[in-house]
């Protein structure tokens, strides 16, 4: 069933019985051309446009719990193309790209919402930097617009320019980036794969990869054997359990990320902000609440929860930020299990083993990267070559230590990007 | 979240730093090679669960230690002084 205005109408009119589910249930076949081991975004946009692009069809997603469940809908939802190493900016840019056009392409309302990013600066020094990222937004083709004070207090008059720690000097405006429904993506992702013939299979855990002579001929899941051509990890912060399965240890560290939500309000904050100094960023979801978080716990973790001081302390920037914040009760708080790798950059590549396919190392920006990853991922799985946007994201590159890809030269360590 | 500091006690989670996983002390010879090293600094064993890891006592009296922890539950199982670590990983050659 398509989605339109004619069909809302009708279905208005017929007491909405007629709304079928979006996507099948399907029990699994015995054999698959490709399986996709991860519904998440990643893993729901790969098999998306494995079958627009490139007519491959006999697809399974196999996802252990159930869709939505994972980093996909716990993030914060930012979408932006604001970066500024040579193979990332090229990459976010075409992701941006497709989320433009995404929701016309598998019939589902995502509710992307482009109503900018205010990234703050508190001192010459980060004026001239983000002066510079600026510059290299523009270059790659995408939009960015640096505000003065007063720029930003016409944009956000609820902040606290004075703060004696960080008072306000400006901000890099992005217009094009913003937010989306998170939840929505994966259902949009799941329902567009599913019309082109995808199977989406849940509640079918993959628990080990059988190869044979050096290359992947099936899996062994929770739903019995399946065999297939062609594998796909698509598993951010359980990577790590999924390539133990084929023998390989990655460099990817699983971190805790936290996010928090309030009660829903009047709409006030109209943007995305960013307080970097401050470890804190800030939108409102169209249900009203105040999204809000900040840096990782910095431990590794699995709990899919984070612990007091990080929420002491990310409370507390958000209070020097906008003290108006501190009139809006705090509903729940919830974590997520970032995918962390080395150098703050994903991978999207083969593996030594035949038919084997890797796609991790989004740490915690790996929402925006949604569309991307699945376009660039389906590319290389169906032609066998690397996707130019995605090039630079290879496996190879920790050990060679060519191209490692250090968007915050932080170093390499997994926790620290 | 409390460590137990072998020098200092029972203290709050604040005021120590986690620096990563505890294969760190396992420095490679400067000539091991590529895959040696890119083993050390970058692949990790990640578990989902039990995981030693080196933390710093920086708020605290500055001591580097060997922190036992469950990733999946968060609970703490025990903390040793790195430098004791260390002396028997030397020991056991
Ligand atoms: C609090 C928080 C805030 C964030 N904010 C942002 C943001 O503002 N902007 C941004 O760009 N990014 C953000 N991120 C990061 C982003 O959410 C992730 O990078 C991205 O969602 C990861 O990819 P995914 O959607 O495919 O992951 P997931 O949704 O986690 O998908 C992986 C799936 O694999 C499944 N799986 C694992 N093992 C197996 C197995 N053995 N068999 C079958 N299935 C398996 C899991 O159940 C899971 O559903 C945030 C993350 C968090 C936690
Ligand atoms: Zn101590």
């Amino acid at each position: 069933m398509r989605f339109s205005a004619f069909e809302i109408l009708k279905q208005g009119l017929t007491g909405n019985k007629g709304w079928k589910p979006h996507w099948r249930s399907p029990e699994p076949k015995s054999h698959y051309d490709v399986i996709i081991v991860g519904g998440g975004g990643h893993g729901l946009a790969t098999a998306f446009y494995l079958a627009k692009e490139h007519g491959i069809t006999n697809v399974a997603v196999l996802e252990k719990g159930y869709i939505g469940g994972g980093n996909v809908g716990r993030n914060t939802t930012i979408v932006r193309a604001n970066y500024g190493l040579e193979g990332n900016s090229q990459f976010y840019s075409h992701s941006l790209k497709l989320w433009e056009n995404m929701e016309a392409d598998f019939n589902f309302n995502a509710m992307h919402s482009q109503r900018g990013i205010i990234n703050l600066f508190h001192s010459d020094g980060q004026r001239d930097a983000f002066a510079r990222r600026g510059n290299m937004m523009i270059s790659q083709g995408d939009d960015a617009i640096l505000l003065d004070r007063e720029g930003v207090r016409e944009m956000l008059p609820y902040l606290d320019y004075e703060q004696t720690r960080f008072p306000i000097y400006g901000g890099l405006y992005h217009p094009r980036g913003g937010t989306a429904r998170h939840d929505a993506v994966a259902w949009g992702y799941a329902r567009g794969a599913d019309m082109r013939g995808v199977d989406i299979i849940q509640n079918c855990e993959v628990q080990g990869i059988d190869i044979e002579n050096g290359k992947v001929v099936g899996v062994q899941t929770s739903k019995g054997p399946i065999k297939c051509g062609k594998l796909g990890l698509v598993t951010a912060g359980r990577s790590s359990q999924t390539a133990a399965m084929a023998g390989m240890r990655l460099p990817i560290e699983s971190h805790v990320l936290q996010a928090f939500v309030t009660e829903g309000l009047k709409p006030c904050v109209d943007h995305v902000v960013t307080y970097g100094m401050g470890h804190f960023y800030i939108s409102q979801s169209d249900k009203g609440g105040l999204v809000f978080g900040g840096d990782l716990d910095f431990y590794a973790s699995y709990a899919a929860r984070g612990n007091l001081p990080m929420v002491e302390h990310v409370v507390e920037a958000g209070m020097t930020l906008m003290p108006m914040i501190g009139k809006a009760r705090m509903l729940r708080s919830w974590g997520g299990i970032m995918d962390m790798s080395p150098d703050g950059s994903p991978i999207i590549d083969r593996t030594h083993i035949d038919g084997l396919y890797l796609n991790c190392g989004w740490c915690y920006g790996g929402f925006k990267a949604v569309p991307g990853s699945g376009f660039s991922m389906a590319h290389l799985m169906a032609t066998g070559n690397h996707h130019a946007p995605a090039e630079k994201y290879r496996l190879s590159r920790f050990e060679t230590g060519r191209g490692l890809m250090d968007e915050e030269a932080t170093g390499a360590q997994h926790n620290l990007h | 979240m409390k460590i137990s500091c072998p020098i200092c006690g029972d203290r709050d989670i604040r005021e120590f730093t986690c620096m990563g996983h505890a294969s760190m002390l396992n420095r490679p010879d400067p000539h091991a090679g590529a895959k040696v090293w890119n083993e050390y600094l970058h692949n990790r064993e990640n578990p989902a669960g039990v995981i030693d890891e080196l933390w710093w006592h920086g708020q605290g009296c500055g001591a580097w230690l060997v922190v036992t922890r469950n990733t999946v539950t968060h609970e703490i199982l025990g903390a040793r002084l790195a430098r004791d670590v260390k002396k028997e990983m030397r020991d056991a050659g």
